[in-house]
């Protein structure tokens, strides 16, 4: 068995044993330490074979690794294979999926440590990181959407994950429709692309739209509908409202799957097919804007957020929306740079969110939090570092990857505009505002917290503090390792547009006053009790309001689209086809049957002589005719 | 008229009044008489064309039949009687609850 095949196997193997094996054992002392060594064992092991696979693939000169495991069919002459693919790309998606990955397991072990369902939350996660594994190691556009599809349900049984209570239950469902309406769209960019190239191999879609001529289809419509799927998976606009709503999962999931590594599957996707975005200039341009669109957007919520959460989860959705700038503005290399530095700063947000939330007894609301500083400090220090990072202070790592962004987006020859450039920077002015009004909520001040809360606040264990310093560290040091730079051999950057090729130091510059405008802001804004805030929050109360109720996009989606849709399956499939059609044919035929057997049971009357003198009618009956017709 | 159609006519005649005494007749009794009758007649109506044919086949039937129906007769009589213990009468009609 080749090493890409035991890196996408292994997590495999731990959720089997998690989920058959342990979940019998619960209650058992040994049962609990199984679950940790194999549910951890197994995706640290998947990271250092990932290692080994990077270094294989540096010595053979970048030449990428295949590895077929199966042919699944053979429709025509192409097989459908169940083929991994390791290049530089893969590289860094494998890297961060396991590394980040294997953390967050630690990680979990501390958070998860008395919740009663521990193997069959680790048993969850591993498959979540089997499938994707096998997203992001898929040679094939068919094995990407298994992934695709099974990191879906992953996180639709972790959102769910406490299902006692109907409001996450929800959640989790409402994640898994909203990613079905994506999903829609990705299925009918791949049959197009199947329809006009006649294979799913990613490599050779990409080939044979670089190459001339072109594939006889238009690749903005392929990209459109490919990006459909992506707006789905990686919460851009419309289908964002699924991604805050899953924060009713547990916190090191939140982390997992909906900040590092899942929702950024959407990112990858369009950096894999380049080759199609590369030549679609509607397309591309259309998520550049929808990019922005959903930064700004999501960031104007952040700015009044009060569950430390929720603030992080639509600071996840502004984050993505940076991605698929770089995407639109053909900066590939740049998007999953972005990815790879969000993957830590916002993966040690969410942990450290989490280890607030321990720290004080499942308290969320950061209106009851405030002067945590000093008793929490670990949790502190690193939340601070990946709050710098995330506001794109140098040197920490969300700078570089930021500013690069913001560079592309006004200088890109492949549609960098001063109009998304002026959204994105605004943008990111908010996202350092944002984050640092958290920070200053969270831990400086005046204490909040109420009594009972006060008295157990506590440091997490070491599992969680570990991994909240090793990110950290990434955090702020991440953004020195060059990806575009890495990955430019496989995805080129764009041309810089002559007129605009001065402009990079003075955007350099301003991306780093934007950084530290809005932590000057926060600071102003919430020193002391925090009145500035109160009055801008009084003097602009509807604007308050609109934020506060997420724009009511949720209220306009139920109106739109929920009611229309219950009331027609009310009354038209449930009432109209279900019962009065279906319902009605069956009961009217057992009705019919009933009401003729009750009028031919009258005939018998068990009076003898009535029978033998029927029998004689009938008999002479078929006498008469037989005489007539013989 | 010749002696076989003579014969035919009895056994009609037979048959005739045993399906009317079953229609007609209210006693258990009676009827388990009147289809013997009926039986009787066909057994004559039998024996007659078998004497014409001249195939001895029929005349043995015939002794297979009265076998049969000595066996019917036989267990229809008990469960007449059983009946009989239950509610004192042989009128048919009284056991009209019977119906399957």
């Amino acid at each position: 068995m080749g090493t890409l095949t035991l890196i996408a196997l292994l997590p495999l193997a731990g959720f089997l044993l998690n989920g058959l094996l342990a979940t019998r054992l619960s209650g058992h002392p040994f049962g609990k330490r199984f679950v940790t060594v194999v549910g951890c064992g197994l995706p640290i092991l998947a990271f250092l074979l990932a290692i080994r696979a990077l270094v294989d693939l540096g010595a053979g000169g970048y030449v990428p690794l295949q590895e077929v495991v199966f042919t699944w069919a053979t429709i025509g002459r192409e097989p459908f294979e169940i083929a991994f693919h390791f290049d530089r790309l893969t590289a860094v998606m494998v890297l961060i999926v396991t590394g980040v990955g294997s953390l967050i397991h630690v990680y979990s072990t501390g958070y998860m440590h008395d919740d009663e369902s521990y193997a069959r939350y680790f048993a969850y996660l591993n498959l979540f990181l089997f499938f994707m594994l096998l997203l992001v190691l898929g040679r094939s556009l068919l094995v990407l959407f298994v992934g695709w599809e099974g990191v879906g349900l992953a996180s639709y049984l972790l959102i769910g994950f406490w299902f006692e209570d109907p409001e996450k239950a929800a959640a989790g469902k409402k994640a898994f429709i909203v990613n079905r309406i994506g999903d829609a769209g990705f299925l009918l960019g791949m049959f197009l692309l199947y329809t006009v190239v006649g294979t799913l191999d990613m490599d050779r879609i990409n080939a044979a739209f670089l190459a001339t001529p072109a594939p006889a289809v238009s690749a903005t419509l392929v990209g459109i509908l490919l990006f459909i799927g992506a707006t789905g998976k990686s919460a851009q606009i419309p289908l964002y409202v699924w991604l805050p709503d899953a924060m009713a999962g547990p916190t090191p999931v939140s982390a997992l799957i909906h900040a590092a590594t899942m929702v950024t599957a959407g990112v990858y996707m369009c950096a894999r097919l380049w080759g199609i975005f590369a030549n679609a200039a509607g397309a591309s341009e259309l998520i550049a804007w929808i990019g922005v669109l959903t930064a700004f957007v999501a960031a104007t919520i952040a700015l009044v957020q009060t569950d430390i959460k929720k603030v992080l989860a639509y600071s996840t959705v502004s984050q993505l929306g940076f991605m698929f700038v770089a995407i639109g503005v053909g900066a590939y290399g740049v998007a999953v740079f972005h990815l790879y530095t969000h993957a830590f700063f916002k993966a040690c947000l969410f942990l450290g969110a989490g280890s607030v939330i321990h720290a004080l007894s499942g308290e969320q609301d950061i209106r009851k939090m405030g002067g945590l500083r000093g008793r929490i400090p670990v949790t502190f220090w690193t939340f601070a570092i990946a709050t710098a990072a995330i506001a794109g202070l140098p040197p920490l790592s969300g700078f570089f990857s930021k500013d690069e962004i913001l560079w592309f987006a006004f200088a890109s020859d492949q549609g960098g505009s001063a109009g998304v450039f002026a959204l994105a920077a605004l943008t990111a002015l908010m996202t350092a505002f944002y984050m640092f009004r958290l920070l200053w909520l969270v831990f400086f001040g005046a204490s909040r917290l109420d009594a009972h809360a006060a008295a157990h606040v506590h440091e997490s264990p070491l599992s969680m503090t570990g991994v909240l310093a090793i990110l950290a560290v990434l955090s702020a040091i991440g953004g020195f390792l060059s990806i575009p730079h890495f990955l430019e051999p496989m995805l080129p950057l764009p041309g810089i547009q002559p007129s605009r090729a001065g402009a990079h130091v003075p955007i350099v510059v301003m991306s780093v006053l934007l950084g530290l405008a809005g932590l000057a802001g926060a600071a102003w804004f919430f020193a002391g009790k925090g009145e500035r805030a109160e009055a801008v929050k009084v003097r602009f109360a509807g604007l308050h309001r609109v934020l506060s109720g997420k724009y009511f996009v949720d209220e306009l989606y139920d109106l739109v689209i929920n009611r229309p849709l219950l009331w027609v399956s009310e009354n038209v499939f449930l009432r109209l086809s279900d019962r009065a059609l279906i319902d009605g044919t069956l009961n009217g035929l057992a009705a019919l049957a009933q009401r003729t057997s009750g009028a031919m049971g009258r005939l018998q009357t068990g009076h003898l002589h009535l029978y033998v003198l029927l029998a004689l009618i009938g008999i002479l009956a078929v006498l008469f005719w037989g005489w007539r017709h013989v | 008229m010749d002696k076989t159609q003579l014969l035919i006519a009895l056994a009609l005649a037979l048959f005739s009044l045993g399906l009317v005494g079953v229609i007609v007749r209210r006693n258990l009794l009676v009827m388990l008489m009147c289809m013997e009758l009926m039986l009787n007649g066909v057994n004559l109506s039998l024996v007659t064309f078998a004497q014409e044919a001249g195939a001895t086949v029929g005349a043995v039937l015939v002794f297979l039949i009265f076998v049969v129906a000595t066996a019917e007769i036989a267990i229809a009589i008990p469960i007449v009687l059983l009946l009989v213990r239950r509610r004192h009468t042989l009128d048919a009609d009284a056991y009209a609850d019977l119906k399957g």
